[in-house]
């Protein structure tokens, strides 16, 4: 096998490690502190969150229109679906026609 | 309402998460086709490029990955970037791995290799929603998800070339909207404004000074440490779900 395939699966299994260590060391405790309780509750807003906000202080109008587009659906109630595709909308349309 | 599905009717269970996978195919499909091309592009075989999302199966590293192949980079270094920017999965774990205490620890061994950002959100929202994450469920989601994420690189890799401009078709930015949607699915959450007020500012101020990827886990532990800090009436009422999702359990 190329060092190429190594590498991969070396890094398939440290992604498998992240995907399984939370829960080996969680799993380890009874009982859950009410405090560690707020922290896993706080895991998919703290998390996801990361994922968005610095990306968007590193765009342009189309990506920051998209966004605020995207997030009033999403804010309203609107699903998904339906604020995904506007904020695409948005991004595509702002990328050919104004940049 | 969740009194009437009979959670142990694995098919239609199966058949419950495979609809929740839909939107998650449509908005990584493009992230996946590209990450195939560039892939390519980079230097790696169509084998090399496929065998990478069916084991690595984590979008972000995987760009970040190819990326470092080109430059003759010391391999460990390569593994090392891999794990940072997938390291943010060992808060997924610890938090699925509680949703889903009523499996056996093979089944969540197996299962948790799947456990990518919306396959967590997803499971996360059935929590919410006070129904138990069955098995059949779980795998209903992942696999449509799993199958579409190693095809489309197999496509990208292909026809890669055929991709005229993915800039002009904004394939790179349209997963920070899928992920602000997630976001936005846990506005119901005790403490959900101040920990996204929070996380966002932290990261955003560690993306320009710490640098990528760490400005994720930096930015994630300052939004938990808050719900930690912060007075919890709202703690007593998640435990109070969990055990009725415990009870609710098959």
């Amino acid at each position: 096998m190329t060092s190429t395939v190594w590498i991969i699966l070396a890094g398939a299994l440290a992604t498998y490690l992240t995907r399984i260590g939370g829960d080996l060391v969680l799993s380890r405790f009874e009982r859950i502190h009410p405090r560690v309780e707020a922290a896993l509750n706080a895991v998919p807003a703290a998390v996801l969150t990361t994922l968005v906000a610095p990306v968007a202080t590193t765009g342009g109008i189309p990506e920051t229109a998209s966004l605020l587009v995207a997030g009033a659906i999403f804010l309203r109630g609107g699903g998904m679906m339906a604020g995904f595709v506007a904020g695409a909308v948005v991004l595509i349309a702002l990328r050919n026609f104004v940049g | 309402m969740a009194e009437t599905i009979d959670f142990s009717d694995g098919r239609a269970e199966f058949r419950r998460g495979m609809r929740r996978a839909w939107p998650v195919i449509i908005a990584a499909s493009p992230f996946g086709l590209l990450y195939g091309a560039i892939a390519v592009e980079n230097g790696l075989t169509v084998a090399e490029t496929v065998l990478m999302s069916a084991t690595v199966y984590a979008g972000a590293s995987q760009m970040v990955g190819i990326e470092l192949f080109g430059d003759n980079i010391a391999p460990w270094v390569v593994v090392l970037s891999i794990f940072a920017v997938n390291f943010r999965h060992v808060l997924y774990s610890a938090v699925s791995g509680r949703a889903t205490r009523h499996w056996s620890s093979l089944k969540r061994y197996f299962a948790f290799f799947f456990l990518v950002d919306p396959q967590f959100a997803e499971a996360e929202r059935r929590v919410a929603e006070r129904r138990p994450i069955t098995f059949a469920w779980y795998m209903g989601l992942a696999l449509p998800i799993y199958l579409f994420w190693v095809g489309v690189a197999l496509i990208g890799a292909l026809f890669g070339k055929l991709i005229p401009n993915p800039e002009a078709l904004g394939i790179d930015f349209l997963l920070p909207i899928y992920f602000l949607g997630l976001v936005m699915e846990f506005r119901e959450r005790p403490l959900w404004l101040p920990v996204v007020v929070v996380s966002a500012v932290v990261s955003t101020a560690a993306y320009y000074t710490v640098g990528s990827p760490w400005h994720v886990s930096i930015g994630a532990v300052a939004g938990i440490l808050l719900a930690v800090i912060m007075p919890p009436p709202a703690a007593a009422e998640v435990e109070i779900a969990h055990e009725k999702l415990d009870r609710a359990v098959i």
